[in-house]
């Protein structure tokens, strides 16, 4: 077991703990960065992948997993961003200024969304972003002009001031790049006031309020960097699947997003990442499990949809925490061997709550 | 004393014949009092009397339909709800109202969020100036920490702790704010014998060694007259006597606020007697 002696407030500001967690995160970080030469051209677009939706899983799980806000309609702002960066590349705009872009005009749309939320919670949120995806979603099929409605529009290779970054490579580090960027961001605001600002809105609005924190004020700010981190996601999945859309911004792609905050672990950043590995591994995982199965059920539509339903009820029913809060366990496990016992994660009864103003 | 000097005088909350009507329920009804710089002033009054609903006032959750709140010389009236606290206002809840899911530590920093003035961007990348900014808070929350002996807690997470530390950790949270007035409201409630005298001792610290001015609503009568320094009565919105803890307590209409007089006994007695034949014996 590892006992931390603190002699400075700086270890408990400092993003790495301990040495722990320099040298494992080191690894990590070299292992991503030598990723091209140890995966195959398949592994490192699912790698790509991975990190595309872990920084919109960072979005959302800013959102719903540190503010409270449910958002059904995330998708919408994932399309902004990748119609954006598709509509600025073909005008030959460097990708660095067209993903500004992308993302402050999703941050932009994320500050309307967010309007609502300032008035209502919970489950009638959740109604008014999904009915706001639909929106979107309908926008970018009926804008025919700019987003070529439902025939779809073919995204060219990102260039950065006149670097082309076509190959899997180079694009994989583009997204290394920007995951890295967004993860300490998303990491810096956490420790800072907003990031705190965050957390007390999400357990008790009327106590935020009364420590002097502005609930609209930082309500629409989660939105929108929320939305905006979405719209990044988006930029770089534009060029990444290199045609776009509007079905792969609908309901799906939403619940796809809620998913991964949720089976990640909802109020961790470990399980944005989680998640995202989670969701672009479990259809490959279904697809190999498929010939195992009688053709019945193998063969049938609606597998994979109905596999992803098992797991998350699973999860919330089993694992409420997540796949980090699995990993939390396992880990304490090991440390404590043998002295964990099975209750020690076991959610206290929280105490009666005053009536909450509304 | 006219109403118009009084707002002008040395008070640090000045309370003029406050009302709020919910509907047709009058639940704070014309009461007026001064709190007086570096006192603790205490509510009392049975359940229902309006007190909660004038800390709200105070808090500005709820907004008065008539009369007006001064503090320091500043009306409340318009003040928003989230900047009473950046005035010098912090208040605890009835029933605890913590960040449950994290820790002590983090409960108090966002205490401390009325006196954070670095700005987005900056924190987005967590500049210098925000570290130093960190530190400096850390290091005032490290003072409320030691001041009510936190020590033992300050990373467990809020959710796990037991009832008696939440109320303290609620009153350190207040605390970190660093307040001029300090709104109790029933600190007390919930508490053994022993944490209920922990809570007078440190109510008393808060008044002595950090010269805050503390508002309380409180049903314990022992801790009451033992921190208060003057005590407001209040039955069904109103306001039936305002002294020191002693002279409230034996206020005949405070009696019959929470006792009921003869009278009610005998109007109580009367339809029980037509039912039962038996005469009953004269209440005590």
């Amino acid at each position: 077991m590892r006992y931390l002696f603190k002699t400075d407030y700086g270890q408990d500001i400092d993003l790495a703990k301990h040495d722990g967690h320099r040298f494992w995160y080191g690894l990590l970080l070299t292992a991503l960065l030598l990723a091209p030469w140890w995966l195959g051209d398949y592994g490192l677009a699912q790698l790509s992948f991975i990190l595309i939706y872990a920084i919109a899983g960072l979005g959302l799980m800013l959102l719903a997993g540190f503010t409270g806000q449910i958002s059904i309609g995330h998708a919408a702002f994932l399309g902004v961003g990748a119609y954006t960066q598709a509509v600025l590349a073909a005008q030959g705009w460097p990708l660095p200024a067209s993903m500004a872009v992308a993302a402050a005009l999703s941050a932009a749309v994320g500050v309307v969304v967010g309007l609502p939320a300032l008035r209502i919670k919970g489950v009638y949120l959740g109604i008014a972003t999904l009915a706001f995806g639909f929106i979107v979603e309908e926008v970018l099929a009926r804008w025919e002009s700019v987003t070529g409605g439902n025939a779809g529009m073919s995204v060219g290779s990102a260039d950065v001031f006149g670097w082309k970054a076509d190959t899997d490579m180079s694009f994989y580090f583009i997204c290394l790049a920007c995951t890295v960027l967004a993860t300490l961001g998303v990491l810096n605001l956490l420790r800072s006031p907003i990031g705190r600002a965050f957390i007390a809105i999400r357990d008790s609005e009327i106590s935020a309020q009364s420590m002097g924190i502005r609930l609209a004020h930082y309500k629409t700010l989660a939105f929108a960097l929320s939305a905006a981190l979405a719209g990044i996601a988006g930029a770089l999945y534009a060029h990444k699947i290199r045609f776009l859309s509007p079905d792969q911004f609908g309901f799906v792609q939403s619940v796809d997003l809620l998913l991964l905050v949720v089976i990640g672990g909802l109020g961790s950043v470990h399980g944005a990442f989680l998640g995202a590995a989670f969701l672009i591994a479990m259809p490959q995982l279904i697809a190999a499990g498929k010939d195992l199965l009688p053709a019945a059920v193998g063969q049938a539509p609606g597998l994979q949809a109905m596999v992803y339903g098992l797991v998350l009820v699973a999860f919330v029913l089993l694992e409420p925490m997540g796949l980090y809060g699995r990993w939390l366990k396992l880990r304490t496990w090991f440390e404590l061997f043998p002295f964990y016992r099975r209750g020690m994660f076991k959610r206290q009864r929280s105490f009666q709550k005053s009536e909450r103003l509304k | 004393m006219t109403k118009h000097t009084t707002s002008l005088n040395n008070a640090l909350l000045a309370a003029r014949d406050l009302q709020v009507r919910f509907g047709g329920v009058l639940a704070v009804n014309g009461v007026s009092f001064d709190v007086q710089r570096g006192e603790v002033f205490t509510l009392i009054g049975p359940n229902g009397a309006g007190k909660t609903t004038v800390f709200n006032l105070i808090s500005r959750i709820y907004t008065a339909t008539a009369g007006s709140l001064v503090f320091d010389g500043q009306a409340l009236d318009r003040v928003a709800p989230h900047a009473v606290a950046g005035l010098g206002i912090a208040r605890t809840f009835q029933n605890i109202e913590l960040f449950e899911h994290a820790s002590v530590l983090q409960n108090l920093l966002i205490g401390r969020h009325a006196h954070s003035a670095s700005g987005f961007w900056s924190q987005l990348m967590f500049l210098p100036s925000v570290r130093s900014a960190e530190r400096e808070t850390r290091r005032k929350v490290e003072e409320v920490i030691e001041f009510l002996d936190l020590q033992h807690y300050r990373d467990s997470v809020v959710a796990g702790l037991p009832y008696g530390v939440r109320k303290v950790v609620e009153l350190a949270r207040a605390l970190a704010t660093e307040p001029r007035l300090l709104l109790l409201d029933e600190p007390s409630s919930g508490l053994n014998v022993e944490e209920t005298a922990d809570m007078a001792f440190w109510i008393e610290d808060i008044k002595n060694d950090l010269g805050i001015t503390v508002l309380m609503v409180e049903h314990d009568m022992g801790l009451v007259s033992r921190v208060s320094d003057r005590v407001l009565a209040m039955s069904q919105g109103q306001v039936l006597a305002l002294g020191t803890p002693t002279e409230v307590q034996s206020h005949p209409a405070v009696i019959e606020a929470y006792l009921g007089t003869s009278d009610d006994a005998a109007s109580l007695r009367r339809p029980a007697a037509s039912v039962a034949p038996i005469p009953m014996k004269e209440a005590a």
